[in-house]
């Protein structure tokens, strides 16, 4: 990065916020590997041609996390919010595991078992995203409601058990391997790409754009609000069922109270992380992408440190609040004035200038 | 909620012009309408629900309810949310409990549980007010917080000892004698409760601070330039309600006589429920405690039909609290329209 010895190209780089997960990625890792030196080491498994490392374990648990901050960075970028993605991720791996437990073990099960879950997905998508767009109801109470209901939904499904399936096909989604990379995360990097290209090649992010910055100023301007924020809690849902399905296919089993548990919080932090505002009207998927990959990277040194699984959350709610902190005017002027107090002389003609 | 209460029974010709006047009215007085209808339905289906060990167990079993929906009442008038409680109670009550297994004195240590859930509310208050957080962001980071600090303290339920002395907080003291079990009983959390929602309306309907509240709801920047204390207030609202879900932490903890890291998960949607149901809009401004305590209520007796039914699947109560949620946060909305007009 340094190496490219122009300082132009690299001060911009660091005005984007996602360089500081770059940087807090790379210091997780520096960290683990001062625990253990071989931390980082990757090996081959000639058996089924797959790496074999820490690096792509966080990789793979990066997958669903990547998918339902993407698709969480969209509905932000409105100026909404979607705390149902758990809970459609739960309902997503119920109805696939309950289908597949009575499937035949055959690609055609695994391929009906993938459109059923996004199905359901979709539905409860545009559900929440005619609650928002229709009726008119804020999007963090309807998506609340979804939140309640969904892991309700996912307990009917399966009758209140922990259903589990064999299938290979579907397994393989989460357990394969292509290129010595788990295909799970090949998946999830094609679908944020897609993505990406999707709304930053088309005019589709600058309208979901202008909808969070001024839903008046954006209607006047003749966007179509009402369509475009059912689309964008649809693609939010499909996302998390499609990090449902990664989540369950990786054990082959449901847990309908743990699956997708509390990750909405994953998903907004992800978000931020990226350097997306919560105000809403601006988004960076690729800032949301590395934000995951930041969880990722914190909750597997969390367990490597040895400290409790459970006590990942407290962790998160402090880099959460110091991003908050930082997005906040107060601590940005904060910062500003003690920037400009070295420069006393022209001190005054800057604030006449503000 | 006299005046709610009153309205149904009024078939004088102004009905309908009085009915839009109090049209904030309206979301109350459906849950009252639901409640007495749940009532009536429970005894004709089941029987054995209007008999005073069944009102009793709902009052015990739902004073933490109560005392939640009561902190969600000012915060929510306000406008804000505050998604923290649960994880708060989870924190207090794991922290309070291996304290007093410490040996600390256990009313000091009921003391600090409260003082631990204010400081939690506090915390969230700062960052809404001084940094410009939204609300559910600063509470959900606090949730996060107050749950994984009670994880690290313990994984495994802890058990208050038998013979401590705040377990006398959850002694039932007999009110009415009746037959066989069936015993008008009351506990003092209990009578916490009711102390709770009785200060709770003092303050909202009969201080500076409560009208304050109402008025930050009804418009944050008017408030500002009417000169009332805008700051100060929004800052109030978030500890009174991290203050209760403190209290709520010791009637629940000494209910029990464990506290576990998973205590009260989902428990500020059940609070955030129970006032929405009881007519508080999500929008600030519009909204009575009396009324939360019919929600909490509704939401017990919700309870208490679904295991008496049996019919229905456990799992399913989480999809019906979420329906009722929904209805009522449309019925809202269909009110804030009509008064649009």
């Amino acid at each position: 990065m340094s190496g490219t010895g122009n300082g132009g190209v690299i001060a911009n780089l660091f005005r984007r916020q996602y360089v500081w997960g770059i940087v807090a990625i790379v210091i997780l890792l520096i960290v683990n590997s001062v625990k253990d030196p071989r931390y980082l080491a990757l090996s081959f498994n000639p058996n089924n041609g797959a790496l074999v490392g820490n690096v792509i374990d966080i990789l793979r648990a990066a997958a669903p996390i990547m998918m339902i901050a993407i698709g969480m960075c969209l509905v932000i970028a409105t100026s909404g919010i979607d705390l149902s993605v758990g809970s459609v991720m739960v309902v997503a791996g119920a109805v696939s595991m309950q289908f597949l437990s009575t499937a035949p073990n055959t690609p055609g099960a695994a391929f009906t078992a993938l459109a059923l879950a996004l199905g359901v997905s979709l539905l409860l998508g545009l559900f929440n995203g005619f609650m928002v767009s229709v009726v008119g109801l804020q999007p963090f109470i309807s998506t609340l409601v979804m939140m309640m209901a969904g892991r309700g939904i996912a307990k009917v499904i399966t009758g209140g058990q922990n259903t589990a399936a064999t299938n290979d096909t579907f397994r393989w989604i989460a357990n394969g391997y292509v290129f010595g990379l788990p295909v799970v995360f090949l998946i999830a990097i094609a679908i944020v790409i897609l993505l990406g290209l999707l709304v930053r090649r088309s005019a589709l992010g600058l309208m979901i754009e202008a909808i969070g910055m001024d839903p008046m100023a954006a209607r006047m301007a003749g966007v179509n609000r009402r369509g475009l924020l059912l689309s964008v809690y649809t693609i939010s849902a499909l996302m998390a069922g499609i990090a449902g399905i990664f989540a369950t296919a990786s054990v082959m089993t449901v847990d309908i109270s743990r699956t997708g548990d509390q990750l909405e919080m994953d998903a907004i932090l992800a978000v931020v992380i990226g350097g997306t505002s919560l105000a809403g009207g601006k988004f960076n998927i690729t800032g949301a992408t590395i934000g995951a990959l930041l969880i990722a990277t914190l909750d597997k040194t969390v367990v490597f440190l040895g400290v409790s699984s459970s006590a990942t959350p407290a962790f998160k709610a402090i880099v959460i609040v110091a991003l908050c902190l930082l997005q906040s005017e107060r601590v940005r002027s904060a910062f500003k004035r003690r920037r400009s107090t070295p420069v006393a002389p022209t001190k005054k003609e800057e604030v006449a200038a503000a | 909620m006299s005046v709610a209460t009153q309205t149904p029974d009024q078939v004088k010709p102004p009905l309908a012009e009085r009915l839009r006047l109090r049209l904030d009215f309206l979301p109350t007085v459906a849950a009252v309408v639901i409640f007495v209808g749940m009532i009536i339905y429970g005894e004709a289906a089941y029987g054995r629900v209007v008999q005073m060990n069944t009102i009793s167990n709902l009052f015990i079993n739902n004073s933490h309810l109560i005392i939640l929906a009561v902190g969600l009442t000012f915060v929510i008038l306000t406008g804000g949310i505050d998604l923290s409680v649960g994880a708060v109670i989870a924190f207090t009550s794991v922290s309070g409990v291996m304290l007093i297994n410490a040996g600390w004195n256990a009313w000091l240590v009921v003391a600090v549980m409260i003082a631990t859930g204010g400081l939690f509310g506090l915390f969230s208050g700062v960052l809404i007010q001084y940094f410009n957080v939204q609300p559910f962001i600063a509470t959900l980071s606090m949730m996060f917080l107050a749950r994984g600090l009670a994880s690290m303290l313990s994984t495994v339920p802890e058990r208050l000892p038998e013979d401590s002395s705040i377990l006398v907080l959850a002694t039932q003291i007999k009110l009415i004698d009746g037959p066989k079990v069936n015993d008008l009983v009351i506990t003092p959390g209990v009578i916490i409760a009711i102390l709770v929602v009785a200060v709770g309306w003092f303050i909202l309907h009969r201080t500076r601070t409560g009208r304050t509240v109402y008025a930050i709801g009804g418009s944050e920047p008017s408030a500002a330039l009417m000169g009332l204390p805008v700051h100060a207030t929004k800052m109030w609202v978030y500890v009174i309600s991290g203050l209760l879900a403190g209290l709520a932490a010791v009637v629940y903890t000494t209910r029990l006589g464990i506290a576990q890291n998973i205590t009260g998960v989902g428990w500020e949607l059940d609070a955030i429920a129970a006032t929405v149901i009881g007519g508080t809009l999500l929008t600030g401004g519009v909204g009575f405690v009396l009324g939360s305590v019919v929600g909490a209520l509704v939401l017990g007796l919700m309870n208490v039909l679904i295991t008496r039914d049996g019919g229905v699947p456990p799992e399913a109560t989480t999809i019906i609290t979420g329906g009722i949620l929904l209805i009522f946060v449309l019925l809202q909305r269909a009110v804030l329209a009509k008064q649009r007009d």
